[in-house]
């Protein structure tokens, strides 16, 4: 039985159809994590004992006439969503021992939908870092070549996708942490609308930013999935009470009249050559569809990643210090006294790039810095909200790369931050400014993938995965597997 | 030279909803410890707060009851700093922009007059947990129940001039809470406590002096006692040649004396900023409306009333309003001695009082519940006891042997009105007495006293006074 090339929509129709059981797919599933992902260290946690009784239910369930589209389906979460029973590490040593009391929100949602959970992925620590190199449980390798990093910071999510170790899974995005890594696997990968899913059991990274999305092989995929996990959460207060689209339903309309625009910022210094062409040729495509392109300007562009360098480390610098080692999580040995507690407990658990980042922020919201600095930041991003908001007036979606290179090696940027957080000029502004972006793939570079970012409104969701169908419906990038793991 | 003191208060009021600020968790007191704190109380990965909407309708209906502008828009701030019983590493508080503000309270002076009190602002905050130090060896523990609590604190304006001011206006917000319905005011438990700012200036002098704030002041008494501490502290400073040092100082009431927390220099950077995992607060009309019509009648305008529909003095009517409870008392009375004000007024405030104070009683403890205590009114006002047997009777209540007719009953107090009985004990007083009726005749009219006097000894209290005095003067002058 060859179903790991098989997207979550093929597999459930086959599920529907008796071609297989529930059982039998997560069985297939677990084996090739074991067999063929361990190269890849995708996985932090793999749960097999708990997704057969999942699959078993679920298998139950269909038999009962109860089954829904998702039931039985295999999935993998990212390690920063709390699974009740199960550890629930954030890629840190801070909460290596630390097992959830709790389900987050979207894990209940998926498994109210009867999908069966594989296990938690790997990730940048708290989800700090484009690369994810900086998870206490080593870096992921990209299934396409495993001298590059696959992206981050859900670089687990991401590769298991593209290694066909699993069909989907979930992502968080603060900064391009869906996107990005999708691009640089190949894969489909959406964060929607600040608000549209529940933050509720996501652990806290940049409150005002964090969004968590499905990422799969395709549009359809990712459709499914996201009609499971949007909707309104009272345990979330900026979760949004908008009613929840069949997004299914929306996929094949036709992009006739659809306008694009291309943000002439997003194409200048610093993109890839090769990623410039496979971006112009995703946009022919587009064309070819029915697609009208005109030039747009977001011109507050470059202020977007030293605003978020600003905003996020700031938020993330009080996020982070619930963990000091008293109730949960790591605690240092043998503490003289309480500070001693905090200081070691804090400094032997978190890694060089949380400290960096809580440092940073500490230092934006510090007495006497904070109206230069998150002041400042806060009014930065209203400008590039506004921007956005524009454009929109002129135009339904935007396209752009996701990323201006393509997977780079591993270790090649590890120690110059800066040139790392450049790497997220694309994706960081639509965080800022509350907006849906998807990321598909559109070709390859260096003979590696290239990532096509779209754009939307606020809750214009269905419209961004309505042209990343239809697009691939014409074309096969999405369908490419890696050749170690076809 | 003289010296101005200058304080302000701020006082923090648990307020009274059933579950925490940002969490379902209950806020009952005295719970084992951890057992009333939710996974948002504990700080877990992942959680988020939810504002408990009932904590915004408290806070609305004590601005409206102090004229505070109620803020259409306010916005809820992370305080951060470490602490164990601060589970998050930063307590979600109000900075810039508090939920009402600008209002003001009238406290009442010793010499009888009024002073208007300024209130800068108050805001919504979570408490922390505590810190437990006893039945532990060589570790602490935290219980983490009282996490999350609601709090309004309450910001005054530097308006007061001396200690009992300062205890007279925190009585007033005090007084205030409760009638709210807010908060329960129990100061033991720590419902409700202050701390104080405090400063001298030369007399005259515009300028502020350089202020101390007093921690831990959680009874009226500590707070007029630690500010006159650090007032005679402030001046020997000054007076000795040296400076005030901007700190905090801690009370201590065994020793009565403050002593130094911390400096200025020492002070944490709370590095305030609006907490993005929730929104502004938003109050609209509606919200305030709705707020209003729930407000109960407030101290100011109760005494106005009562000294209109009662004929009471201000002195009456204020004591009578100083709590909710009491004055409900009073009003229940009132009606069950069929409108008696003034009579029942003297009653509770005299004999209730004195009785609880004694015992040192809270009104809602009182044995002799209201309904009694006008009951027996209508007793003196029928005539059937006279009010000096009237205090028998209220002690015997007191002392839980049944309602004023039951007592009157079982003891045999009701009062003698029938006019042949009491003729027959005037007769015998003159007739045992000839001395006297001579030197009454003679003009000595004040020995009339010592008459009625011998005619209620010799009904044991019982016989009705006026009437003995009616009859004695007419026998004593035929």
């Amino acid at each position: 039985m060859s179903v790991h090339d098989k997207t979550v929509s093929e597999l459930a129709a086959g599920l529907a159809a008796g071609d297989y059981s529930s059982e039998e797919l997560t069985r297939a599933c677990l084996q090739r994590i074991r067999e063929q992902g361990s190269a890849l260290n995708a996985f932090i946690t793999v749960t097999e004992e708990q997704a057969l009784d999942a699959a078993r239910v679920a298998d139950q369930q269909r038999a009962a006439g109860r089954a829904g589209p998702l039931t039985g389906v295999p999935v993998a979460h990212k390690d920063i969503f709390c699974t009740r029973g199960v550890r629930t590490s954030c890629g840190s040593r801070m909460l290596d021992n630390f097992v959830s009391p709790y389900d987050a929100h979207v894990v209940e949602r998926l498994n109210a939908a009867g999908m069966v959970s594989l296990g938690k992925t790997n990730m940048d620590e708290f989800a700090m870092g484009s690369s994810n190199e900086t998870s206490y449980y080593g870096p992921v390798k990209n299934p396409w070549d495993t001298r590059a990093v696959p992206g981050g910071s859900s670089g687990g999510s991401a590769a298991a996708v593209a290694a066909r170790l699993v069909p989907a899974a979930t992502g968080t995005d603060t900064g391009g942490s869906i996107r990005q890594p999708a691009a640089l696997c190949g894969i489909t990968g959406l964060k929607p609308t600040y608000g549209r899913v529940s933050r509720y059991g996501m652990i806290a990274f940049a409150s005002s930013l964090d969004q968590a999305g499905p990422m799969a092989r395709t549009a359809e995929d990712c459709a499914l999935l996201l009609e499971a996990m949007a909707g309104f959460d009272r345990r979330d207060s900026t979760c949004v009470d908008q009613p929840v689209p069949r997004y299914g339903e929306a996929l094949n309309r036709d992009l006739d009249g659809l306008t694009i625009g291309l943000p002439k910022e997003y194409f200048g210094e610093g993109l890839d050559a090769d990623v410039a062409r496979v971006v112009d040729a995703a946009i022919e495509e587009y064309r070819k569809l029915g697609v009208a392109f005109r030039e747009i300007s977001l011109k507050n562009t470059a202020l977007a990643v030293p605003a978020y360098y600003v905003i996020a480390p700031a938020e993330c610098s009080s996020n982070l210090s619930r963990f000091d080692g008293v109730r949960f999580g790591y605690r240092c040995e043998n503490p003289r006294d309480l500070e001693d507690l905090y200081k070691r407990s804090r400094g032997e658990a978190f890694g060089a790039e949380v400290k960096r980042r809580i440092l940073v922020g500490t230092y934006a919201l510090s007495a006497g810095y904070y109206d230069a600095y998150y002041l400042k930041a806060q009014k930065v991003r209203r400008l590039i909200r506004d921007d956005f908001l524009a454009a929109f007036n002129q135009v339904d979606l935007i396209l752009g790369p996701t990323s201006p290179t393509v997977a780079f090696n591993l270790g090649e940027r590890a120690d110059d931050p800066v040139s790392m957080y450049l790497s997220d000029v694309y994706t960081i502004a639509v965080n800022l400014a509350g907006l849906p972006g998807i990321s598909h793939p559109a070709g390859f570079a260096h003979g590696r993938p290239v990532g096509v970012q779209l754009i939307g409104a606020h809750f214009d969701e269905a419209r961004l995965l309505n042209a990343v169908h239809r697009y691939q419906q014409v074309t096969d990038w999405h369908t490419r597997a890696p050749e170690a793991f076809a | 030279m003289a010296w101005e003191v200058v304080i302000g208060l701020e006082i923090h009021a648990q307020l009274a909803t059933r579950s925490k600020i940002f969490s379902g968790a209950s806020t009952a007191y005295g719970a084992e410890p951890n057992t009333q704190a939710c996974a948002v109380d504990l700080g877990l990965p992942g959680v988020l707060p939810v504002l408990n909407a009932e904590a915004v309708n408290m806070a609305i209906k004590f601005g409206l009851a102090t004229g505070c502008t109620i803020a259409p828009r306010s916005v809820f701030a992370r305080k951060n700093y470490f602490y164990p019983d601060l589970p998050k590493g930063y307590q979600i508080s109000q900075y810039e922009l508090p939920i009402v503000h600008s209002g003001e309270v009238l406290i009442a002076l010793e010499d009888g007059r009024s002073k208007r009190v300024g209130l800068t602002r108050a805001h919504l905050e979570e408490d922390a947990g505590k810190s437990l130090h006893e039945g532990f060896e060589g570790v602490t523990g935290i219980d983490l129940n009282r996490a999350g609590t609601p709090l309004l604190e309450i910001v005054s304006e530097p308006d007061m001039r001396s200690a009992k001011e300062a205890v007279a206006y925190m009585r007033k917000i005090h007084s205030l809470v409760r009638y709210l319905g807010i908060c329960d005011g129990n100061m033991q438990e720590g419902s409700f406590r202050c701390d104080a700012n405090v400063s001298v200036r030369p007399k005259g002098q515009e300028e502020l002096g350089t202020r101390t704030e007093l921690k831990n002041l959680n009874s009226f008494r500590f707070i007029e006692r630690a500010i006159n501490f650090e007032v005679e502290r402030q001046i020997d400073v000054i007076e000795s040649g040296g400076q005030v040092v901007q700190e905090t100082r801690l009370y201590d009431a065994d020793r009565n004396e403050t002593r130094s927390m911390r400096t200025k220099e020492e002070a944490n950077d709370y590095r305030y900023f609006p907490d993005p995992d929730l929104l502004p607060v938003e109050i609209g009309e509606a919200d305030i409306q709705r707020a209003r019509a729930e407000l109960p009648e407030l101290p100011d305008a109760k005494r106005q009333r009562f000294m209109e529909q009662y004929g009471l003095s201000e002195s009456d009517a204020g004591q009578l309003t100083a709590s909710r409870e009491l004055a409900d008392y009073y009003e229940t009375v009132v009606e069950a001695s069929g409108g008696e004000g003034k009579l029942s007024a003297n009653w509770v405030i005299v004999e209730l009082g004195g009785a609880l104070n004694r015992d040192d009683l809270d009104i809602a403890d009182s044995p002799v519940s209201a309904a009694r205590l006008g009951g027996m009114l209508r007793r003196i006002t029928d005539n059937t006891i006279s009010g000096k047997i009237a205090k028998d009777v209220f002690d015997a209540m007191w002392r839980g042997e049944g309602d004023a007719d039951a007592v009157i009953e079982a003891k045999g107090l009701k009062q003698v009105t029938d006019a042949g009985a009491i003729e027959a004990m005037v007769d015998e007083a003159i007739a045992a007495n000839p001395k006297q009726v001579e030197q009454y005749k003679a003009g000595k009219e004040k020995l009339l006293g010592f008459f009625v006097g011998q005619v209620m000894k010799a009904s044991k209290g019982k016989a009705n006074p006026a009437q003995v005095n009616e009859l004695l003067k007419k026998k004593l002058s035929d």
